[in-house]
């Protein structure tokens, strides 16, 4: 036998081994969508073998396809994720009806997937007709995850609890959004009893407590609950004694008069949630109250305190009692002490987040500084992920941080004046920065602040070799610090800069490199009109959109959002979008 | 596309600035005391809050400022908000207007640090977030869940006061309960040439709101204040009987409220508190110029007495 048609025979014998529904059935076990990614990228087989077997679809930029490209490769799908628009929208620097509105992808999805179960959103419109529309075409919807979106108002949640029968979670978090009463819900019917995820905590207006009260009671398998800052102390004692299950809670006001026997009634309720492992909320609680959690939280795993304005000595006696505590959100009034008591007590920690309570308030007696940064690192050893808002920091104790910590997979430091140098030294803080992406071989996503030369960019496109994300504001010196990055970085995702001196020569310096990239960014950088024109025409799979001011004429590209597309230029771009 | 490499290399050339060109314009552009101070002009009222170099407001003119910065023939905004936060179209009022000529100078002077308070967007705190603060820094001096959004001129002021109301207690661990701030939000009739301030928190429903803003503009030189209005509603039923002619259409004037996203709405639709939320100012207008709005069945729910 010749050596070729032995080789046909061996594939096709092991073709045969191997037919399509096994594959399939093995694919199907695959849950992470990079994982199926590479497994699609393998052979034709394989590839098919994927899109049929695929049920979960991840899109991070809703204008990267259209969903008539994703319904036709995918034929199967139950559940969407979908990112909009770019992160810096956050912060007002997108203006409104920029788009990224559900409503075209509901539609197709519609037709193609009219069995959908789980839709999950992160920075998308939603109108209330969409709710709606979603509300009333799919029978088996189930879940519904809406974070940082806009343009819905209360009445469409309305109709999601009336008609979506099987709903298991409704999830919606830090939107912007109309709240015009809380009678949605009491849309529930009496007889639905499915609820396993709610969370309406960042909704201002109060709700029908009878009808919650009623809902938590019926929903046996209710595990997630965060209820928003209307509901009362004496009220959360009910929903409690109902909700003994639940895994993760956000109060809602902390702060109320309460009689001895409510108080004991409270702490016995919290006392009686043995399985709580995240809890948030505690608006404006107080030393006087924050006791009744004390038996809830030996399995603490997340606690997130930034809704309440705590000081270090009630933040000590909390953490005492959280023993397991692996995330901590906090507000920054609990100054450098309080995080010294995070150092005593929570050895376990791997993540923690500290946000400005008074973000424009320029004194720098309040707050935190790099003291507060140090003391946790020597404490907390795990330390992967930090978000630090603060108002000083030196080079050396960051150098000092990381040698602490080498682990950091996300280093996210803001030092709240722009382009502030370290404040013992008055150097630049590039070797901070430097040092964070030579001792951290793990670094995913870096936000950097203070004044930064070239220097710090340098640096990270030597050593962040597994950077994915990077955020720069009111930093560098010159093309080069950018260039450095995109030439640098292999793994390079998403790029978002503002304020810096970056130009045309920056920006195509990364023509090679954009393709590889979910977005780029850059807002009141040095770009102009002719070198977007310039990427635009050299990149024809990206799409080079520039956000002009009105009063802007002088070819002055202000803001520019740069992503890769297999879709084509927006068709529903709106009039201040130009797309080159 | 891939074969011009060379067409390419020529005009990445071109548009490459050194390292060294790029410094030396940069301190030719370099921000002097005036730029840093221009992003903060157009209608800010409250100097305490952008610090510029030099005492009080600055006003600055086109001609005043460098070329580079966007010669505005938009007509100036609505008062905007002092902070870069919670309505977002109104702070997209402020990008245009300021966040250019603020950021753009935060790009000039990156050796000179320049106050996170007058840029838009910065700290990147999200706008839901900032909502949330002022509530957290509000209420703990209250000592009562009020879920009022301080209006924006007066948010920093709320917040100086509750760090002043902090540190005098920085020896008790528990917070003193303080009495309920004001809302005091701008009232104009159409006609009447000297507007009015209103105290929105000492009211707790339309129709004392109503009665109030009756009595200033039928009586524009009695001091009103809301504890005529309180008194009333302690005598009982007074209150409710008096029907407010504002509210029922019948004065020819129809009551109305600027929203936080810049919008001219109808006072009545929504839940008082939802109203304290998201008012910024009242304006009692003609009927004639509120488009066909006049129509008595409009308030029929203050008619019901």
């Amino acid at each position: 036998m010749d050596p070729k048609k032995s080789r046909d025979s061996a594939e096709s014998a092991r073709a045969a081994q191997f037919p399509d529904e096994v594959l399939e059935r093995v694919l199907s076990l695959l849950a992470s969508h990079k994982d199926r990614s590479a497994v699609s990228l393998v052979s034709k087989t394989w590839y098919n073998a994927e899109r049929w077997s695929r049920t979960r679809v991840f899109i991070g930029n809703c204008y990267s396809v259209t969903p008539e490209i994703v319904a036709r490769r995918f034929p199967n799908i139950r559940s969407v994720t979908l990112k909009g628009k770019p992160r810096f929208s956050d912060f007002n620097l997108v203006p409104q009806n920029w788009g990224a509105d559900i409503q075209s992808w509901l539609a197709v999805f519609a037709e193609r997937y009219p069995s959908l179960e789980e839709l999950r959103l992160k920075r998308m419109t939603v109108t209330d007709e969409s709710l709606k529309f979603l509300a009333l075409k799919f029978q088996n919807f189930r879940a519904l995850s809406l974070m940082s979106c806009d343009g819905f108002s209360t009445n469409g949640l309305a109709a999601i609890a009336a008609r979506c029968r099987n709903l298991t979670e409704l999830d919606i978090q830090e939107n912007g959004i109309d709240d015009n009463s809380g009678d949605w819900l009491s849309c529930f019917p009496e007889n639905f009893v499915s609820l396993e995820v709610l969370n309406f905590a960042s909704l201002s207006s109060d709700v029908d407590f009878d009808a919650l009260e009623r809902l938590v009671s019926r929903c046996n398998s209710l595990k997630v609950l965060r209820v928003n800052r209307t509901i009362t102390l004496d009220q959360l004692q009910r929903l409690l004694v109902r909700a003994p299950r639940l895994t993760e809670l956000g109060t809602g006001s902390f702060l109320q008069d309460l009689n001895a026997h409510q108080y004991s009634e409270l702490e016995r309720a919290f006392g009686g949630c043995k399985n709580l492992h995240t809890l948030s909320g505690l608006h404006d609680a107080t030393a006087l109250y924050l006791p009744v959690l004390y038996l809830a939280c030996a399995n603490l795993t997340f606690l997130n305190l930034n809704d309440t304005a705590l000081q270090d000595e009630e933040l000590a006696k909390v953490l005492v009692h959280c023993p397991r505590l692996q995330r901590l959100w906090v507000l920054d009034t609990v100054g450098d002490e309080g995080l010294e008591a995070v150092a005593l007590n929570c050895p376990l920690l791997e993540e923690l987040r500290v946000f400005p309570a008074n973000p424009f308030d320029e004194e720098v007696n309040h707050g935190v500084s790099e003291s507060g940064f140090l003391a946790v690192s020597y404490g907390c050893r795990r330390l992967r992920y930090v978000l630090y808002f603060c108002r000083q920091m030196t080079n050396a104790a960051v150098a000092t941080i990381v040698q602490n910590c080498p682990d950091f997979t996300h280093f996210r430091l803001c030092i709240m004046n722009p382009g502030q140098p370290d404040y013992v030294t008055n150097e630049p803080m590039d070797e901070a920065f430097g040092a964070v992406v030579k001792t951290c071989t793990k670094l995913q996503r870096l936000a950097v602040s203070g004044l930064l030369t070239d220097l710090t960019f340098e640096y990270i496109g030597r050593y962040a070799k597994n950077l994915e994300t990077l955020s720069v504001a009111f930093a560098g010196s010159s093309d080069w610090g950018m260039q450095c990055v995109l030439e640098g970085c292999p793994k390079l995702r998403k790029l978002e800069i503002r304020d810096c001196p970056f130009g045309n020569a920056a920006l195509l310096s990364g023509l090679e490199k954009y393709e590889s990239m979910r977005s780029l960014w850059m807002s009141a950088c040095k770009v102009t009109m002719n070198g977007c024109e310039v990427l635009a025409r050299e990149r024809p799979r990206l799409n080079v959109e520039v956000m002009k001011d009105e009063e802007s004429s002088d070819g002055q590209a202000y803001k520019v959002y740069v992503y890769r597309t297999v879709a084509g230029p927006r068709r529903d771009a709106p009039p201040f979008v130009f797309t080159l | 596309m891939q074969g011009e490499s060379a067409g390419e290399t020529g005009s990445s050339a071109e548009l490459t600035a050194s390292k060294d060109d790029y410094l030396a314009s940069s301190s030719e552009d370099s921000s002097t005391p005036d730029e840093l101070a221009l992003g903060l002009t157009l209608g800010v009222g409250d100097s305490r809050l952008f610090k510029s170099p030099r005492a009080g407001p600055v006003i600055l003119t086109a001609k005043d400022l460098p070329s580079f910065v966007r010669a505005s023939s938009s007509p100036p905004p609505p008062p905007p908000p002092l902070s870069a936060s919670s309505s977002s179209s109104s702070s997209s009022t402020l990008s245009r207007a300021e966040g250019g000529a603020g950021t753009k100078r935060g790009a000039d002077s990156v050796a000179a640090p320049t106050a996170s308070s007058q840029v838009v967007g910065w700290p990147p705190i999200k706008s839901h977030r900032m909502n949330i603060l002022v509530n957290t820094a509000k209420s703990t001096s209250t000592g009562e869940f009020d879920p009022i959004i301080e209006k924006n001129d007066s948010k920093l002021a709320a917040l100086e006061k509750i760090n002043n109301v902090r540190h005098d207690e920085s020896g008790n661990s528990m917070k003193v309960l303080c009495p309920k701030t004001s809302l005091f939000v701008k009232v104009t009739m159409d006609g009447v040439a000297i507007g009015r301030k209103v105290d929105l928190n000492a009211h707790q429903c339309y129709e004392r709101l109503a009665e109030t803003l009756e009595d200033m503009f039928d009586h524009p030189t009695t001091k009103v204040n809301a504890t005529r209005s309180n008194r009333l509603t302690h005598h009982g039923s007074a209150g409710a009987t008096r029907a407010s002619k504002l509210l029922d259409g019948s004065s020819g004037y129809v009551l109305t409220y600027e929203d936080k996203d810049g919008d001219w709405m109808l006072i009545g639709d929504v839940p008082w508190r939802m109203f304290l939320n998201s008012v910024k100012r009242l304006r009692i207008m003609r009927t004639s110029e509120a488009n066909g709005l006049g129509s008595t069945e409009l308030y029929s729910q203050f008619s019901e007495t």
